[in-house]
């Protein structure tokens, strides 16, 4: 929203009922959270078990409970603009405001939902995976949430402090640049995702070093479980991809406050370079949300099957082809961008040939449910739904990875199809198989199999009556981020059959959230650690896990270790033998990532307003904190080995 | 790190590790400096890619060749390579347990680092004194935006090595100490690197062109 739009006795977006109605239940919301905290005098408990806890299992329900109502801000976004588009020439919302909610929609999903997904599914797992007790940098993974959450918190402010971003959530300069989008709205959008950013470049350090090096004994590289795996190259993208993004945000940053000439369109600036920069850093990006989704994918399979997974080698190799090629197909984004036949032939081929290491994946999951004795429990029918979105998704990825073809398609209705089939019936259909699959692990009860099923129809049927029409309506000529349509177009009908599938998907995640809630109260309680009948270490634990995890670290001599020993009825080879307890290393809770936290949140904000004592004062604090903790020489403890007993013996291992 | 269980305070005697990888949490820590050195160096790839696609467009304003001033470009280097084989004695001498060695050849590093960053910072200043600026053209803006980051990663570098010398006074060598020594030698050399390219890629690319 334009500068002139905010009123002149402050910084609130005013003019819109719409905005009022979030500004007073943003207010509304607030102030509810602080009487039930002070109520109940939850404050200590918050701060000392929440705030400051290192702790990766709850960092991980942090991430989870983040993502979740990130996915209700976003998908609110995403009904507003299908309520819109439902007919021709409508007013539900002006062009300003349309464009605002695309650009917040698209911003929101991959980096404040998508991502903490997949770091919450990390967080969750990947210790209990590779029998390790934390990650291997416990207080750099509160960082790292703490930059994502206040990360979220700028962007989330930009709708009723300063007005959001409105250049679409990729932000192409030069139309993202200062001249023609002036306000703090683009501000916003690039602080928040840099602070996010620098997380999540922590985290792929945090979890390729607990990976590498922190794994049990014996659990040699080829014998980690395959979701474990996928965080692997998840993480190997992450590290060399989020970098280029940091630049790219902030040389437009840089561009705008400080008035350089990286991607203006006089003194030499080269718009096209930010969206060559930009998609370096976005192509691995899709890969970044997709690969844990396929690791999830293998543990439900086997897990549902009852068998092996079918060809883990290649499994793990197709995951790292995926990982390398992902890094020579961004141009495919902008094939009008005039590269040329020998540019875009290079990138067509390249967009064609990551279908093959993933098509190896969904022929192995279906040879792997071949003969299997399947269950079809909630994270079963989610895999199972997966299957054919996916291939149909990817057939229209190879359609518009044709370059020639492209240009007929390029940034239409049947691109907004293709990626939503991806990144919904691909990353999303996987977080919500993780979920119902690591939920009991988590939080020690079963999510409600009724109410789950419910609303996996709402969402399937919601998703292909929604998405099927727009690749048609691409064809015929729909352009993305249009705010209305004349009537008279043939796109009707089409439109308003779509409006109808958003609705039964925002139907589904209601039942959805419904089904969490009757499930807290009357779920069935998971005694035993393994409803599923798992295969791999976290199922040997009791749920929820002690916050040491392993009182024994496990030795491993097989790839599913925890089945194979059932198998043999060796199950109490993991229980913990009183004689081997040994005092358990832990690392102390802190407040200083959340302080960190904090500190960046107002050096961005400083930035967004150009208000440069207020970004100086925060970069200084962020300074000091980190000084601070390079003094810190006692930041951990021992448990006991009474009270490793004692928490065993409660659990009954003992 | 959360999974050790037979963490010493003190140094294993005999231990034919050097005595920065002798308690595993220190060990791991390194590793995962050595991760973050390799999202630094995209970072700076990055920006090497933008100077070298932009260097030509210097719009109204100077070029490269009209601007660099051998004699201070090449100074700084000197300094620079010459404080990386300062900081390289730091660590020599912390691994024979002098604390004195080892402060002695930080604060050398560290002095030899700020004239560095004085040099460069005059450096800067005369160009925008003689009104080539950021904001004059694309090969400026990319110009001062890879060579200030390299300058910020230098200054940052300062402030550290300051902290841990008052540590080594505080605690003398210890794992935890060596560790952090080691550490920051590794990013010292690691910019030190970057300037070989910056020196190769803008300043004696820049003057030939």
């Amino acid at each position: 929203m334009p500068i002139s739009h905010l009123s002149h006795w402050g910084l609130l977006v005013t003019g819109d009922p719409l905005l009022y109605g979030a500004d007073a239940s943003i207010i509304l919301a607030s102030v509810g959270i602080v009487f039930v905290l002070t109520y109940f005098k939850k404050w200590k408990w918050l701060w000392r078990e929440w705030l400051t806890t290192v702790d990766h299992k709850r960092i991980g329900i942090m991430y989870l409970i983040a993502a979740v109502l990130m996915l209700f801000r976003a998908g609110t976004d995403a009904l507003m603009m299908r309520t819109q588009l439902a007919l021709p020439n409508q007013h539900f919302l002006g062009p300003e405001h349309y464009d605002q909610i695309f650009t917040t929609h698209g911003t929101i999903m991959i980096f404040f939902m998508a991502m903490p997904f997949i770091f919450a599914l990390m967080n969750i797992a990947v210790p209990l995976q590779i029998g390790a007790r934390d990650v291997a940098f416990p207080y750099l993974n509160a960082i790292s949430f703490w930059l994502f959450f206040f990360g979220a918190m700028l962007l989330n402010l930009s709708f009723v402090i300063g007005g959001s971003p409105d250049a679409g959530w990729t932000s192409y300069a030069p139309l993202a640049g200062l001249h023609f989008d002036p306000g703090p709205g683009e501000n916003f959008y690039l602080l928040s995702l840099q602070i996010t950013g620098i997380g999540s470049i922590a985290t792929g350090i945090n979890f390729l070093a607990t990976i590498f090096k922190m794994r049990a004994p014996g659990m040699t590289l080829m014998k980690m479980p395959l979701f474990t795996w996928s965080i692997v190259a998840t993480n190997i993208l992450i590290i060399f991809a989020f970098p280029a993004l940091a630049v790219a945000l902030a040389l437009l940053l840089i561009d705008r406050i400080a008035g350089a000439h990286f991607f203006t369109i006089h003194a030499g600036g080269l718009p096209m370079m930010y969206i060559n920069m930009f998609w370096i850093w976005g192509h691995p990006e899709v890969y970044i949300v997709l690969l844990p989704a396929f690791g999830v994918f293998s543990e439900v399979v086997a897990t549902f099957s009852r068998k092996t997974i079918f060809g883990y080698k290649a499994m793990v190799s197709s995951m790292l082809v995926i990982s390398v090629v992902s890094y020579f197909v961004w141009a495919h984004h902008f094939f009008t961008m005039g590269g040329g036949v020998s540019v875009n032939s290079f990138f067509a081929v390249a967009s064609m040939l990551i279908g093959i290491p993933t098509g190896v994946k969904v022929f192995n999951w279906m040879f792997t449910m071949y003969r299997g004795r399947i269950r079809m429990k909630m994270p079963m029918l989610w895999t199972i739904a997966f299957i054919p979105c996916f291939v149909l998704g990817g057939a229209s990825g190879m359609m518009l990875a044709v370059a020639p073809v492209d240009y007929q398609f390029h940034n239409s209705y049947f691109l907004v199809a293709h990626f939503h089939e991806m990144l919904i019936g691909g990353v999303v259909f996987g977080m919500f198989a993780a979920l119902y699959y690591w939920w009991p692990k988590v939080f020690g009860f079963i999510l409600d199999e009724k109410w789950g099923r419910w609303a996996f129809w709402f969402w399937n049927i919601g998703f292909y009556v929604c998405f099927e029409p727009q690749y048609a309506l691409g064809l015929m000529g729909m352009q993305r981020r249009m705010y209305t349509y004349p009537s008279g177009m043939g796109w009707t009908a089409l439109n308003f059959i779509s409006t109808i599938g958003a609705f039964l998907m925002g139907i589904g995640f209601l039942v959805m959230a419904g089904g969490i809630v009757y499930s807290i109260f009357k779920g069935e309680r998971d005694l035993t650690g393994d409803p599923w009948d798992g295969r791999t270490l976290e199922w040997s634990l009791p749920s929820p896990a002690p916050h040491y995890n392993f009182a024994v670290i496990p030795t491993i001599t097989d790839r599913d270790q925890w089945w194979t020993l059932k198998e043999q009825g060796k199950q109490d080879t993991l229980r913990p033998r009183p004689e081997d307890i040994q005092p358990i290393h832990m690392p102390k809770n802190s407040a200083k990532p959340f302080l960190i936290g904090v500190a960046f949140f107002a050096a961005g904000f400083g930035f967004v307003f150009n208000w440069y004592v207020l970004a100086a004062a925060g970069l200084f604090c962020i300074v000091i904190l980190l000084l601070v903790r390079s003094f810190e020489y006692h930041s951990d403890y021992h448990i006991p080995v009474d009270e490793v007993v004692h928490t065993e013996t409660a659990l009954g291992r003992l | 790190m959360a999974a050790i269980v037979e963490h010493t305070h003190g140094r294993v005697e005999h231990d034919p590790r050097p005595v920065e990888y002798t308690v595993k949490d220190d060990s791991l820590k390194i590793f995962g400096f050595w991760l973050f050195l390799a999202t630094d160096m995209i970072l700076f790839a990055t920006l090497f890619a933008t100077f070298v696609v932009l260097r030509t467009h210097v719009a109204t304003g100077p070029s490269g060749h009209q601007l660099f001033d051998v004699q201070g470009f090449i100074e700084e280097t000197f300094i620079l390579l010459t404080s990386s084989f300062t900081g390289g004695m730091s660590t020599f001498f912390m691994r024979r347990g002098s604390v004195r060695g080892t402060v002695g050849w930080l604060l050398v590093t560290a002095v030899l680092g700020a004239s560095f960053v004085t040099l460069e910072i005059t450096e800067f200043l005369h160009y925008v004194s003689i009104g080539a600026t950021m904001q004059t053209s694309a090969f400026l803006s990319a110009f001062f935006t890879l060579v200030g980051t390299h300058g910020a990663h230098v200054s940052l570098g300062i402030v550290w090595m300051l902290a841990i010398v008052i540590q080594l006074f505080r605690y003398g060598i210890t794992p935890a100490t060596a560790r952090r020594v080691f550490i920051v030698n590794l990013y010292w050399h690691f910019l030190d690197v970057v300037w070989v390219f910056i020196f190769t890629v803008v300043y004696l690319t820049g003057v030939m062109m």
